[in-house]
């Protein structure tokens, strides 16, 4: 290894992202649109998850401690005011899917003492279990809290004989005192990117879901290439007027639904919502 | 000047305030010998109560022994650690004790720089508790990761594989300042340690006397050592007051750098570092009644001593309350609303008796030092002291649960986190490291330091003779001075 390659590591963790022409010439960019009005907050998502990354099952009482592992887990929200839930209990929650946003300038990467989180050619913001030490620093400055801590070694408990064996042979178990998070199903994506690069093509729209778009009954997740423009999820992201690279975005007409949760730290999510429609008459 | 005929009378008064003599640092029966016969005693036959604190401490260690062991085998999950409550006690008190190792420095190095005489007897031992405060701050950087057996990641050293620690975070700010500032500590108080390891060579026996000739180097008193030690000393001081002052400044961009409600304030580094100061000196003021008592030190540690250590005390006190305002104020009057809500949470959620708690320990409780009892008598003083130190505890620990409590994504939202008694454990298991080596230390090392006090006695007799001279010669009315102005 020379110094040079020494140095682009080093600035790897200080260029500045979003740049100028990102994703121009770059085959991939993984990104995500999740319809809020087609939510019907039933957790096969969450499920799905948990069997495909093996997320291991913390029992209720760590679950009631907050040392629960979902990646994607489904918020509920009573309304802005209280009076709006007691006025029309009927109506029941509103259901957010929170995940990984996978930040373009993700507040987890600079912050890691030694490196473990850093952002991929494909948009990704990947955790590298090997290299955690449990610092936790990514999580403390995550504003959406959504990297999860292995407070016990729980692969000891999660899966007893011979439950091991539902386990998924891509994913790593993680043990104890590493940090975790969603990763868009890399094993997935990786498997089918190099599948397309042995056939000398890249994938096709589609071809490669994450398990919780997958799972999904309603489609409200969609997911997809982001630098191929003419992707459903790419389309989307045109339609609903969001600009990867800007921080407030301006909306041509009243309506257009999507969002990005918290854009005003300049995180630039990967993962636009498109907010959720209410009938206040009926 | 003609007019300054009338003012003469006036000016009379003033000479004579001048020479009401001031009350010493040291009594006037300390000797050199007796500096040296007190203070190797001190090595020799410390009070009972010695024993009491020594052993007290070692029982409170191996408690915070068994309770790190238990989380190491279990996981971090014992501790009751949470998703948003991510770092609890384990950081607030690695604050608290990095904080408490800057006094130290700021009365062996700052106060030797501007040549504050009064800082010798007391030096020593804050010197020591820097190094000790330190070497406690570093091991809550182990206990509070993960995968402890792979701290070493965390620190830039050559390996095959070429991965280096990420650069740009500022936890690895922190590992190298801690460890830099731990090592020019530890080097400074051995340097100045020397040439009183010799005095301790020359009058020990058996291992003690093996142990004292080794760490003392051959020290013999000659001119031209002194002359080599006191320019390396004057050297050291001097990097390390900057050095002092930027590792706190580090330890708060921890804080600043990211982007939680609360810690966004660039305020941060000086409110980090004064902070710092006012829990090390308060810590100081404690560990002087203790010290002065168990190892019989009451002819050095005198109460015009202590007063100025209590003056230099509420002094940084006030700098702080300042500071400590100022970030109330900037939130309050800032833009950010999350920050705002956040610091309105502080003072009134679920975190608002400690909230309270800080501002009357910390901020209110240091007024009581303007009450001439408490600052001479050494009960409440010592009571004061450790109410400060506990004031400034809370401060550290409502820097850190309430902003994790209410951050950014409501979903989080989480109210009444308690930690578990395996960090309350750990916690008092790092006092009873601190003071476990803290005595153990002024009981094989001089803890006042001899040649220094010897050089104060020196002066101070030196002053007196002068005062002598000077009262015999110009004491009918000091007229060669002012025919001198007159003419």
């Amino acid at each position: 290894m020379s110094l040079s390659n020494l140095i682009q590591n080093w600035n790897s963790f200080r260029t500045r992202r979003p740049y100028e022409g990102q994703y121009e010439d770059a085959p991939y960019k993984w990104a995500m649109v999740i319809d809020l009005d087609s939510c019907i907050g039933c957790n096969a998502c969450t499920v799905a998850c948990y069997a495909e990354n093996n997320l291991p099952v913390v029992g209720k009482e760590r679950f009631g401690k907050g040392q629960a592992m979902h990646w994607i887990r489904i918020e509920r929200y009573w309304g802005a005011d209280e009076a709006k839930a007691t006025e029309f209990p009927e109506r029941g929650a509103e259901y957010l899917p929170m995940l990984c946003q996978q930040c373009e300038a993700a507040p987890c990467e600079p912050v890691c003492p030694v490196g473990a989180t850093h952002h991929s050619p494909d948009g990704l913001n990947t955790q590298v279990y090997n290299r955690c030490v449990g610092s936790r620093y990514c999580s403390a400055n995550c504003p959406y809290k959504v990297r999860y801590f292995n407070w016990w070694n729980y692969p000891d408990r999660a899966w007893p004989n011979p439950l091991e064996l539902q386990l998924n042979p891509d994913v790593t178990v993680r043990s104890k005192g590493v940090m975790e998070k969603c990763t868009f199903c890399m094993q997935r994506l990786r498997a089918g990117m190099d599948k397309a690069k042995t056939e000398g093509r890249i994938l096709a729209d589609g071809e490669v879901l994450t398990a919780c778009a997958q799972a999904c009954p309603t489609s409200a997740i969609t997911f997809g290439n982001w630098a191929d423009k003419k992707s459903k999820v790419a389309r989307m992201w045109k339609n609903q007027q969001v600009d990867l690279a800007k921080n407030s975005q301006e909306k041509s007409e009243e309506g257009i639904r999507g969002y990005r949760i918290l854009e005003d730290l300049n995180t630039y999510p990967s993962v636009v919502y498109l907010e959720r429609l209410r009938n206040l008459e009926a | 000047m003609s007019h300054s005929v009338p003012s003469r009378p006036q000016m009379d008064v003033q000479v004579e305030r001048k020479f009401v003599p001031k009350q010493k640092d040291l009594g006037a029966d300390v000797t050199w010998a007796k500096i040296n016969k007190d203070v190797l005693k001190s090595l020799e036959k410390p009070r009972p109560v010695f024993w009491v604190i020594f052993f007290s401490a070692l029982a409170l260690f191996s408690f915070g022994v068994y309770c790190e062991v238990y989380q190491y085998q279990n996981g971090m999950g014992v501790s009751d650690l949470n998703n948003p409550q991510v770092w609890g006690l384990y950081i607030a008190t690695f604050i608290f004790w990095i904080g408490m190792g800057h006094s130290g420095t700021l009365l062996s190095a700052l106060l030797h720089i501007i040549h504050a005489d009064w800082r010798k007897p007391i030096y020593r031992y804050s010197e020591a508790m820097t190094t000790f405060t330190l070497l406690t701050a570093a091991l809550f950087v182990l206990v509070h990761m993960g995968r402890l057996w792979q701290f070493y990641y965390v620190v830039a050293y050559p390996n095959e594989r070429w991965t280096w620690p990420n650069f740009t975070s500022p936890l690895v700010w922190d590992a190298t300042a801690i460890g830099t500032y731990l090592t020019s500590s530890l080097l400074f108080l051995y340097m100045g340690m020397i040439p009183d390891l010799a005095i301790c060579r020359d009058n020990a026996r058996g291992a003690r006397r093996a142990l004292y000739r080794f760490l003392s180097m051959g020290w013999q008193g000659t001119d031209r050592q002194w002359a080599n030690f006191k320019v390396a000393y004057m050297t050291m001081a001097c990097f390390l007051m900057p050095l002092a002052v930027s590792v706190h400044s580090i330890v708060s961009t921890d804080f600043a750098v990211s982007q939680n409600p609360g810690w966004h304030v660039t305020s941060f580094p000086p409110y980090f570092v004064l902070g710092a100061l006012y829990s090390g000196c308060s810590g100081i003021i404690t560990l002087f009644i203790v010290l002065r008592y168990v190892f019989r030190f009451e002819a050095y540690m005198t109460q015009p001593i202590l007063n100025k250590l209590i003056k230099m005390t509420f002094a940084i006190a006030m700098v702080w309350t300042y500071l400590d305002l100022i970030e109330y104020a900037t939130t309050w009057y800032g833009s950010d609303e999350v920050a705002k809500a956040d610091l309105v949470y502080r003072a009134t959620g679920d975190y608002a008796l400690q909230f309270w708690g800080m501002i009357f320990c910390a901020m209110v409780m240091p007024f009581t030092l303007l009450i001439r009892f408490v600052r001479t008598n050494y009960t409440t003083l010592l009571i004061i002291s450790l109410i400060l130190n506990v004031g400034m505890w809370l401060e550290r620990f409502q820097i850190i649960t309430p902003t994790f409590a209410k951050s950014h994504y409501p979903w989080l939202w989480t109210a009444g986190w308690f930690p578990s008694w395996v960090q309350w454990g750990i916690v008092a298991g790092s006092f009873g490291w601190f003071t476990m080596l803290f005595m153990l230390y002024c009981k094989i090392f001089p803890s006042v330091s001899m040649y220094e006090v010897k050089e104060m006695v020196h002066e101070q007799n030196m002053e007196e003779k002068a005062h002598a001279t000077q009262t015999e010669v110009h004491e009918p009315g000091l007229l060669p001075e002012m025919e001198g102005g007159q003419a």
